[in-house]
């Protein structure tokens, strides 16, 4: 039985909540290294990017409610989620047009693209600020538990409790109904063939014809829904905010970079570890040790490894453990 | 540098700036001195940040976007220089403190040299593991008694170490301390730009910037958690200053009496006198620093840099140690922006974690190194004086476009209240909207290198 509660109470604290931000991130990360992959940079307008996209879902949700219309017991934003790519991918391809795209006609050198993107970082901010303001937004309705912790310990009769929340659900649901789409659409896809094309060899990939403005717009497109469907899962799960949004950049490219840049696959597993890692190492595992051990080996502290707030320096170390020692990343990405 | 008109022209006009908004009410300008001081010593201050980064960026071509953490760091030297030793924090747990992260120092070079040294196997792995796993337990066993005992002492008040003022109750007579903190600044931002450049230079230039944004975000974590090192979230506040106090300034008969014959009121004469101190202290040292970056940009050692910088294989078949010199010039760039975090915690007279965003400390500064023209020292300092101004005033601005866009409307029509609150966020907006323009249409900057 105690071993039981044990199980539990780890999944409540770390597997449940472990594998929400694992989805959220991967799907991140997945933005962040397909730019990589086509465009050949690290956007650091993605934060932002995310900030914008929930921020436009966020007005239509609360459109959509003053009209009276709900999603029943799911939230409301996921109806509104598909307006919000929408209005996130005009965006994304007019800033394309505007600004990329001159510099992707010169060859520029990639850093400078990288220093772009904080430019654009820094005007996607200013337009969220000035579209929703600063403030925290929760903007979840509907049911709020799958099973609450009440109903668990009455099912089972343990005395640790399992809650899932209905956000956590739908996070991971929709995640990977994303991911199966994305690679269907990777690997199946006339157009997701030229994009990977486009990838590995953009000499060849010319040479057989590929339209490269086609492959980058596609791409812009694809990254622009799952940013927005990234940032509306994780402001669903937690809240809104556009300062943390730029403050996920760091363990989405965490992700990305320890999945290997440019490899879709690795994104996914990177985002799993660095959210696993970063959960568990913040934990306090007391409540776990407690059912494990012996009465008289019972932990007395909180055994919790670093405190929360170091959850950004988990995230840091395990990149700097991963470039040290593969450089291309868990799954090979590009090293160059 | 070659004195060109369009240069002259150039600082004429951003001086300009500084001026209108000291003596004229119009438009958005405010037509206080005071304003126009304060604004000049942040400048100031950013000039020299902007300095530092372009060292980095321009000479060597390293692309550091953690610059907020090193002018954290700075900020942090002050008050671990300047404010005064809290009484019984070294006997209740500060030697312990020091003893554990000894024992964490000792553990990560146990480990890197057991790393190096043992042949490589699964025994190797799993003995460096094991070795990392012990020294953590140990480390936080006796750090965190030492931080309980620390962090006990009088909470509200200190509930840290303090610095190394010997003053006690007079420390505020030591003002010139928070002057010796600055190069000690410099020393501690050096000290992790080498702990970040040994791991993260050598690859390539996307993970540096990772590298050095996850650094300082994990930096200001520090400080912010870390409560017997800075208070944390506490802040920590009334850092002694190296120019005199305005209430004694205004007690002084002397001092009134000039200012009488000035024709200024005691109170506006006094925050003019501090401000006018501080504002000679920042240009002496910026002066120090851009005669340096000069000489060291036309030595021989700056054309091997940007030879490096234009070249890397090339200058490596030449036998230029490339990584040692990225290694070099890093923490030089890191050690100047300490410098400039230091003088920016003086100038505020308090450390305040929470108030390092990185949006402010670094990001900005690259609009200024950008704006001003990378590879040029000269035009890093006109940027850091040109976007500092810009940063500023953008808020009248906005506030002045949304007067005249909404001139037509009634005094609550939604329009107007719209416009009026995002006044407020359009300063994000401009930088973007300035950095864009200027790499677009003017790539090498206002004042590009040679």
């Amino acid at each position: 039985m105690d071993f039981l509660n044990a199980i539990v109470a780890f999944s409540n604290y770390v597997l449940v909540p472990g594998a929400a931000y694992g989805a959220q991130l991967a799907l991140g990360a997945l933005g962040v290294t397909l730019i990589y992959g086509i465009l050949r940079f690290s956007n650091f307008a993605h934060g932002d990017t995310m900030a914008f996209g929930t921020a436009m879902t966020i007005i239509i949700t609360n459109g959509l409610l003053a009209l009276g219309i709900t999603f029943g017991p799911l939230p409301t934003a996921l109806l509104a989620l598909p307006f919000g790519i929408a209005a996130t991918c005009l965006l994304v391809l007019f800033t394309d047009k505007l600004v990329y795209k001159f510099y992707r006609k010169q060859k520029a050198a990639p850093v400078i693209l990288v220093i772009v993107s904080m430019g654009v970082m820094f005007i996607m901010n200013g337009v969220v600020r000035f579209v929703i303001g600063v403030r925290d937004i929760r903007f979840t309705d509907g049911e709020r538990f799958i099973i609450s912790a009440r109903t668990f310990k009455e099912m089972t009769g343990l005395k640790e409790g399992l809650a899932i929340k209905t956000t956590q659900g739908i996070t991971v649901v929709v995640a990977i109904f994303v991911v199966v789409v994305l690679f269907w659409f990777l690997n199946k896809t006339r157009t997701g063939k030229s994009m990977r094309a486009f990838s590995d060899n953009e000499d060849l990939a010319l040479l057989s014809g590929i339209n490269p403005e086609k492959v980058v717009m596609v791409t812009w497109m694809i990254v622009a829904a799952l940013a927005t469907t990234a940032g509306v899962l994780y402001g669903l799960d937690k809240s809104f905010k556009a300062f943390t949004y730029f403050q996920l950049l760091l363990p989405i490219f965490a992700s990305a970079i320890v999945g290997g840049l440019g490899n879709p696959l690795g994104a996914i597993a990177g985002g799993f570890v660095i959210a696993f890692s970063e959960v568990t190492i913040t934990y306090a595992f007391k409540k776990v040790l407690v059912y494990l051990m012996p009465d008289s080996l019972e932990p007395t502290g909180l055994v919790q490894l670093l405190s929360t707030d170091y959850k950004f320096a988990v995230s840091f170390t395990i990149l700097i453990i991963v470039l040290l020692f593969k450089p291309t990343g868990l799954f090979k990405g590009k090293s160059v | 540098m070659t004195i060109s008109l369009r240069n002259v022209l150039l600082v004429v006009g951003v001086a300009a700036l500084y001026i209108l908004e000291g003596s004229t009410t119009f438009w958005i300008f405010s037509g206080s001195w005071d304003s126009a001081l304060k604004m000049l010593n942040f400048a100031l201050i950013g000039a020299i940040m902007s300095l530092g980064v372009n060292l980095q960026w321009g000479f060597a071509g390293l692309f550091n976007i953690g610059i907020m953490g090193f002018v954290a760091l700075g900020g942090l030297a002050t008050v671990l220089v300047a404010m005064p030793t809290t009484p019984g924090a070294w006997s209740a747990g500060g030697w312990q403190i020091m003893a554990g992260l000894a024992m964490g120092a000792v553990t990560i070079v146990g480990a890197v040299k057991m790393y190096a040294y043992l042949p490589k196997g699964r025994l190797r792995n799993l003995m460096t593991f094991a070795l990392i796993a012990v020294g953590f337990f140990a480390f936080r066993a006796v750090f965190d008694g030492g931080v309980a005992g620390v962090e006990a002492i009088d909470p509200a008040a200190t509930g840290y170490l303090g610095g190394l003022n010997w003053g006690g109750e007079n420390y505020k007579d030591f003002g010139w301390l928070t002057v010796v903190a600055w190069p000690i600044g410099g020393v501690l931002a050096a000290g992790a730009a080498w702990i970040i450049g040994k791991t993260a230079l050598g690859l390539r230039s996307d993970y540096l910037a990772i590298a050095t944004l996850g650094i300082a975000e994990i930096i200001i974590a520090v400080m912010k958690n870390e409560d017997w090192l800075s208070r944390g979230v506490k802040n920590v506040n009334g850092l002694p200053r190296p120019v005199p106090y305005e209430i004694d300034l205004q007690n002084d008969l002397g001092f009134v009496e000039r200012a009488a014959s000035w024709g200024l009121d005691p109170t506006a004469a006094s925050t003019l006198y501090t401000k006018m101190g501080y504002a000679i202290l920042f240009t002496v040292f910026l002066v120090a620093l851009l005669w340096l970056a000069q000489r060291a940009l036309n030595s021989p050692w700056g054309r091997m840099m940007r030879a490096i910088r234009d070249n890397e294989v090339a200058a490596e078949a030449m036998g230029k140690n490339v990584t040692a010199r990225h290694l070099q010039i890093f923490i030089l760039g890191s050690a100047i922006c300490g410098i400039a975090g230091a003088m920016m915690t003086t100038l505020d007279s308090q450390l305040t974690p929470t108030a390092y965003q990185p949006l402010r400390f670094t990001f900005l500064i690259w609009v200024m190194v950008i704006v001003g023209g990378s590879g040029n020292n000269f035009g890093a300092v006109l940027g850091g004086f040109l976007i500092w101004w810009l940063w500023v005033m953008v808020e009248p601005l906005g506030l002045w476009i949304a007067e005249v866009t909404t001139a037509g409307f009634e005094v609550d029509h939604w329009f107007r209240i719209r416009m009026e609150d995002a006044a407020a966020h359009f300063r994000l907006f401009t930088m973007g909207l300035v950095l864009l323009l200027v790499l677009r249409f003017s790539p090498r900057g206002l004042m590009p290198e040679k």
